[in-house]
């Protein structure tokens, strides 16, 4: 692996001290119990090195993630395939997306030579400002927290501004290349304006923040294979250097290369598309051959941050899924459909704390109604939202207080031995977690 | 008191330009509290590539303000949701969806845009920061009522939106803010009516959280052909208590964070929310 060389020794004072407050707070915070402490630690730091970021990231290659969903999961799944070549990577991988996170990682791995840096969408401007990356992973954009980002399409034009004042690769520079999934006209409106980008049609099972065009205002169709047009501008999907079909990454020249994953799923099959072709310009191998190794690596990851795992509860197996929006629960649907039984207990935990979104109309349009028929209980601190929307989705349901007692309700009722399905959203799953 | 024999068409108009703020749970609401009543009706998902149907209700929700554009444009040139309202068609619509059926909005460049005019309605662009949070507000004196005559109940939503809305002569105000914003226009009042039609800022989605409100709707569109405008057929009263638990506690969660004790206190004086 080539490594810039490095200015880090010459790190200014003040940023040295930022950096050291970053570790003793986050040591205090740990040892006052109040969580992993990494955002606190972060926040110190950033208040008396506001470009501690960037002082950080020199002299690193990065690679920044982000979307709407998979960001978590695609960024461990970078993390795993780009770890083989030695040096080390250093991640965010708990999920602290925003400058205090990174921050705060970046500190706790002074030496590794790579980071691959989950980000907020709403950051990716400043993100790319203060890190240089080497590559910028963007998977998908819809309607998730609209009390704090407001209108996806803000989101879009954001996105835009920052990828047009990106560098091509080119002789003397590393530059960025973009990896962006062709499959999502919002995710497409944005990438279009960066230098250079590499397209991977990854899928996109949610349509319906982008009907209308993001470049035009007339209509965007979906064909059944995935391609989009609109039907008054010439903004239509964009050819790719690589499509996820099924279990294979089928390159343009009609190569096939298998994912083989330890994580269920098509959507992260996807999430393991995009991040090979992320890993291809950061690996020591080229071509082909870095793209088997990304997948080989990659392979080995079978949770992220607990998403995914399974846990038991009175001998009963209960599976622990996040999604936190609607096109999220929607792919957790499928997800059940595909690798679970229709008589599985299913446990639905909603909060609505400020990382949620305090709104939650958007219950209303995640399809609940592909429910009916199984035994469904309600919980978290909107689990009376969550109670509403099941009756009038025709889904019969129980009400219980705690996320915790709610597994248990469930695995009470478990016939047969059946598993649990547990879906909370953002802060419902960390609560879950952190209790069981 | 059940309504035999009737049909009902309940429509939520362009779902793919103005459905992004869940209104479209407001179409399932009523659909299902008019099936659960013994009435044959169907829900229409009403896409903006189609001609719109008729129907006997329709729901138009929020939306982004490119999608917002275009879903007024349509429904000018196509005439029939004006057309409908014309026969006595009953509309409830939302936030984006609000300020469609007014008679102007601005675009997000602030250029002026012609609603389809249903309300006497005309919304600007806020200058204050985007209004975001809890909305409870009571309604008027001359809002509508129940079929028993009763006013309704305090409305609780959520509300989400930059733009200011004020309410001209040919309407009415649906209610006065009680926590929030609402119309924003310096009268304190939310939402507005005229005959059947009725619009406001919140979401929740609004019937949900408001089902006095649905019932009057559904009464609007299944009152005797003739009757005047304002009258609303009486129907059986369901099992709300899952719908009144909701109610309570957000209303609760807004009045609450209000007065609530040392912990509210501190936490509104927390900069970090």
């Amino acid at each position: 692996m080539t490594v810039r060389v490095s200015s880090a020794g010459q790190r200014s004072t003040r940023s040295t001290v930022a950096s050291a407050a970053v570790t003793g707070v986050n040591r205090l915070s740990r040892a006052l119990g109040r969580g992993s402490g990494t955002v606190a630690g972060g926040r110190a730091g950033l208040l008396l090195d506001p470009g501690l970021l960037a002082t950080l990231a020199v002299g690193r290659r990065v690679a920044l993630v982000t979307g709407t969903n998979g960001k978590t999961t695609t960024t461990r799944l970078l993390a795993a395939a780009l770890a083989g070549d030695g040096g080390g990577v250093v991640s965010n991988e708990t999920g602290a997306n925003m400058p205090a996170g990174h921050v705060a990682a970046l500190v706790g791995e002074p030496a590794a030579p790579v980071a691959v840096l989950e980000v907020d969408e709403g950051y990716l401007g400043r993100c790319i400002a203060e890190t240089a990356p080497e590559v910028v992973v963007l998977l998908n954009l819809s309607r998730d927290q609209l009390d704090r980002i407001s209108e996806v399409r803000m989101l879009v034009d954001r996105w835009r501004t920052a990828l047009a004042a990106l560098e091509p690769p080119g002789p003397g520079r590393p530059g960025t290349v973009v990896v962006a999934n062709a499959d999502d006209p919002m995710v497409a409106r944005a990438a279009s304006a960066a230098p250079a980008v590499h397209w991977v049609g990854a899928g996109q099972v949610w349509h319906d923040d982008a009907v209308g065009c993001p470049s035009c205002g007339g209509r965007i169709h979906f064909a059944d294979d995935g391609a989009w047009a609109c039907d008054r501008c010439d903004f239509a999907r964009p050819a790719t250097a690589a499509r996820v079909v099924g279990d294979d990454l089928v390159l343009a020249d009609g190569s096939r290369h298998p994912i083989r994953l330890g994580l269920p799923g098509a959507f992260n099959r996807a999430n393991a598309g995009m991040a090979a072709m992320a890993a291809v310009p950061l690996l020591d191998a080229a071509g082909d051959t870095a793209l088997d190794t990304a997948l080989a690596r990659l392979g080995g990851v079978t949770e992220v941050a607990g998403r995914f795992a399974t846990v038991a509860r009175a001998g009963r197996q209960v599976r622990l899924l996040l999604a936190k929006n609607p096109a999220g629960w929607t792919a957790i649907f499928d997800l059940l459909e595909e690798t679970g039984h229709a008589d599985d207990q299913v446990v639905l935990s909603v909060n609505a704390r400020t990382a949620d979104g305090f709104d939650t109309s958007w219950l209303w349009d995640v399809p609940f109604e592909r429910l009916a028929g199984r035994s469904v209980v309600a919980t978290g601190e909107r689990r009376l939202d969550l109670a509403v929307r099941l009756r009038y989705a025709g889904v019969e349901h129980a009400v219980v207080d705690g996320p915790v007692s709610a597994v248990d309700h469930a695995v009470a009722h478990s016939v047969d031995g059946a598993p649990v399905e547990f879906l909370g959203n953002y802060t419902a799953f960390a609560d879950l977690r952190r209790a069981l | 008191m059940s309504v035999p024999g009737r049909r009902l068409t309940v429509a939520v108009v362009y779902p793919d330009l103005l459905g992004t703020y869940g209104d479209g749970g407001n179409g399932a609401v009523l659909a299902r509290r008019a099936a659960w009543r013994g009435i044959d009706v169907e829900l229409v998902q009403a896409v903006s590539d189609r001609p719109l149907p008729a129907a006997d209700l329709y729901t138009i929700g929020g939306g982004e303000d490119g999608p917002q554009v275009r879903a007024a444009t349509t429904l000018l040139e196509e005439g029939t949701l004006a057309a409908r309202v014309a026969e006595g068609a009953v509309v409830l619509a939302v936030c984006a969806g609000f300020q469609v059926i007014g008679t102007t909005f601005p675009d997000s460049a602030d250029r002026i845009q012609q609603g389809v005019g249903l309300l006497d309605l005309a919304t600007v662009k806020g200058t204050g920061p985007r209004a975001v949070g809890e909305l409870v507000a009571v309604p008027t004196a001359s809002a509508p009522r129940t079929a028993a005559g009763d006013p309704l109940p305090r409305l609780t939503g959520f509300e989400n939106h930059g733009g200011v809305s004020v309410v001209g002569p040919g309407a009415r105000p649906l209610a006065r803010v009680e926590h929030g914003v609402g119309n924003g226009g310096g009268d304190g009042t939310e939402g507005a009516w005229s005959g059947r039609v009725l619009g406001t800022y919140l979401h929740g989605p609004v019937l949900a959280r408001n089902t006095a409100l649905a019932d009057v709707l559904l009464g609007w569109a299944l009152a005797p052909a003739g009757s005047p405008s304002g009258t609303a057929a009486a129907l059986e009263p369901l099992d709300d208590h899952e719908e009144l638990a909701l109610r309570a506690e957000r209303l609760e969660a807004v009045t609450g964070a209000r007065t609530g004790g040392w912990r509210a206190a501190v936490r509104r004086l927390s900069p970090s929310r």
